[in-house]
């Protein structure tokens, strides 16, 4: 009885706004992670993580293969949840909110923290279908301002002069570069607080990383970046703020240029200088 | 010394090279001699009458086999309604929700076993179940027996299909706020769609040939398909009953019956394999 109200209800409903536009100030997106441990199935892989990102910056998180980099940030949208194995304590705050506590929206929770992945993702669907996925998941809205919103959000992506006269063509005809750019546009859709890039250019060619990194810079206007990689010189390049991640435990934390230039702990300069990694 | 290995060698890899080329030999041989027995006998028992009519007595001219034509396609479509969507969601189930699961692990081993049962022990427990529960023969009988055969083979395509999906891309659709069920219809099946229609055809394919199954289900019948309650017309029955037959008519029709059964399989799997090709 409970059940049939719920949906007659749900299809009568009245369609929900899009996004509002987020206010200038103050600014959301503030991540705080406490004592943070990772599990693979018995095997610890995090270790009393702890990192406060701020808003509207560039976060890089960089250390050597295997060291947790992606393992920690799959936790902020509670991705790893999709393994059956993978377990995690502590807490990950967003704007004072614990994301890890069980009464937690999953959808909402995602539709706000965004993620690309390492590999390009399209879907197997148009240009215009890919961006349009996750509007359709969480809004109901006229077609033309789906179509508004999926122009804005390519021309975010620094993809719209690209794409504008294919948007009916398959997302998987595009170059790598431009799937990645198109996996961000889809991400930037929903107008997420967060979005984070888990090597977002390890399958993108020079002059395509060029072209996300820019996006990047111009991106932190609006929005909190955390970006894994494996290359320091784009950390440096891109960020404001570096994590150095050994071992599933974060050594050293602060202002990227102070810490490319003048680390405070001797792990961390030997990763930066090359001396391992 | 070095010489004498070498010609060593060379003679083993003549020798493995002609056992190899021989075996292929011989079953394309075979292969190709059926199928040439079937439409040289065959097309020569085929005509209009063969497509649209009932068929005659034996001994007297003309009539066909468009009943049991009938037949065999309503029992095949029956069987697919019934064992394309139970197969689809078995291997739904196998590649994404029961993977590392106890319970998993035993539906896919169960559908592993299923594929290698023997039809006519399908028939049999349709048998029993159905046709001697209800007391008599009847089409829908024939198209559960066909259903079971076919659910194995879906199940198990799907399932492997599905698995080639990357987790990345499951990932990308859940990272955005997609609920499971809509990553797995929109997106995973979507991306493996045209696997999944290749095993549907195959199974097709597989089961519209069979005929253990039917002996026991569906029977046969002289009539039109009308009810499928009663015993029902199909090619492969009709092809073993008058195959056995002392009349010359029968076993010309049996032939045609082979012939048109023949190019119907091939015509599934030259489809199925246009549809792979254009798709990935």
């Amino acid at each position: 009885m409970i059940a049939i109200e719920t949906t007659s209800q749900a299809e009568s409903a009245p369609p929900r706004p899009g996004p509002q536009p987020v206010e200038s100030s103050p600014a959301r997106g503030a991540i705080a992670v406490r004592n943070l441990d990772f599990f693979y199935g018995e095997h610890q892989v995090l270790f009393g993580n702890g990192l406060d990102i701020a808003p509207r910056k560039v976060t890089a998180i960089i250390g050597p293969s295997g060291c947790g980099k992606s393992t920690h940030i799959r936790v902020y949208n509670r991705i790893y949840e999709l393994y059956r194995d993978q377990r995690c304590t502590g807490e990950v705050l967003l704007d004072g909110q614990n994301l890890l506590a069980p009464t937690v929206d999953l959808i909402e929770l995602r539709r706000r923290i965004g993620m690309i992945f390492q590999t390009p993702t399209p879907f197997p669907m148009s240009v215009f279908d890919n961006v349009a996925y996750g509007l359709r998941l969480h809004y109901t809205m006229p077609r033309s301002e789906l179509a508004d919103r999926v122009k804005t959000a390519l021309e975010d992506a620094a993809l719209w002069d690209e794409v504008r006269d294919k948007l009916h063509h398959s997302g998987i005809e595009l170059s790598g570069g431009q799937q990645q750019r198109l996996c961000i546009a889809r991400a930037l859709a929903v107008e997420p607080e967060v979005l984070l890039m888990d090597e977002p250019t390890s399958a993108v060619d020079p002059v395509g990383t060029a072209k996300i990194e820019e996006l990047v810079r111009r991106l932190k206007e609006r929005l909190t970046i955390v970006i894994v990689t494996h290359n320091m010189q784009q950390a440096a390049r891109i960020s404001d703020f570096t994590a150095f991640f050994l071992d599933g435990r974060i050594v050293e934390f602060g202002d990227t240029t102070e810490l490319f230039t003048n680390p405070v702990d001797r792990k961390t300069e030997d990763y930066i200088t090359g001396r391992f990694g | 010394m070095k010489l004498a290995g070498a010609r060593r060698r060379k003679a083993a890899d003549w020798a493995v090279r002609i056992a190899a080329s021989l075996g292929a030999a011989v079953g394309i041989v075979f292969l190709v001699w059926i199928l040439w027995e079937v439409v040289s006998r065959g097309a020569s028992a085929l005509s209009w009458s063969f497509f649209t009519e009932l068929p005659a007595p034996p001994g007297e001219a003309g009539g066909g086999l468009a009943n049991a034509i009938l037949g065999t396609v309503l029992i095949s479509a029956g069987a697919g309604l019934l064992g394309v969507p139970a197969g689809i969601m078995a291997g739904i189930y196998l590649a994404e929700y029961g993977q590392g699961t106890r319970f998993g692990g035993l539906v896919g081993f169960m559908v592993n076993v299923m594929m290698g049962v023997p039809s006519i022990i399908a028939g049999l427990f349709v048998y029993t179940l159905i046709v001697v529960s209800l007391g008599h023969f009847s089409g829908y009988a024939g198209a559960v027996a066909l259903a079971l055969l076919m659910l194995p083979i879906v199940a198990r395509t799907t399932a492997d299909m599905m698995a080639l999906v990357p987790d990345s891309l499951r990932e990308s659709a859940l990272a955005l706020g997609a609920p499971r069920w809509r990553v797995i219809v929109q997106i995973v099946a979507r991306s493996a769609r045209s696997g999944l229609l290749t095993g549907i055809l195959l199974a097709v394919a597989r089961v519209s040939g069979e005929t253990a199954p039917l002996l026991f289900t569906a029977l046969n019948s002289p009539y039109w398909p009308h009810s499928f309650s009663g015993p029902t017309a199909n090619l492969t029955v009709t092809i073993f009953n008058y195959a056995m037959s002392p009349y010359r008519s029968w076993q010309q029709a049996a032939w045609g019956a082979s012939f048109v059964i023949t190019a119907g399989v091939l015509a599934v799997s030259l489809l199925t394999r246009y549809i792979l090709r254009r798709t990935t």
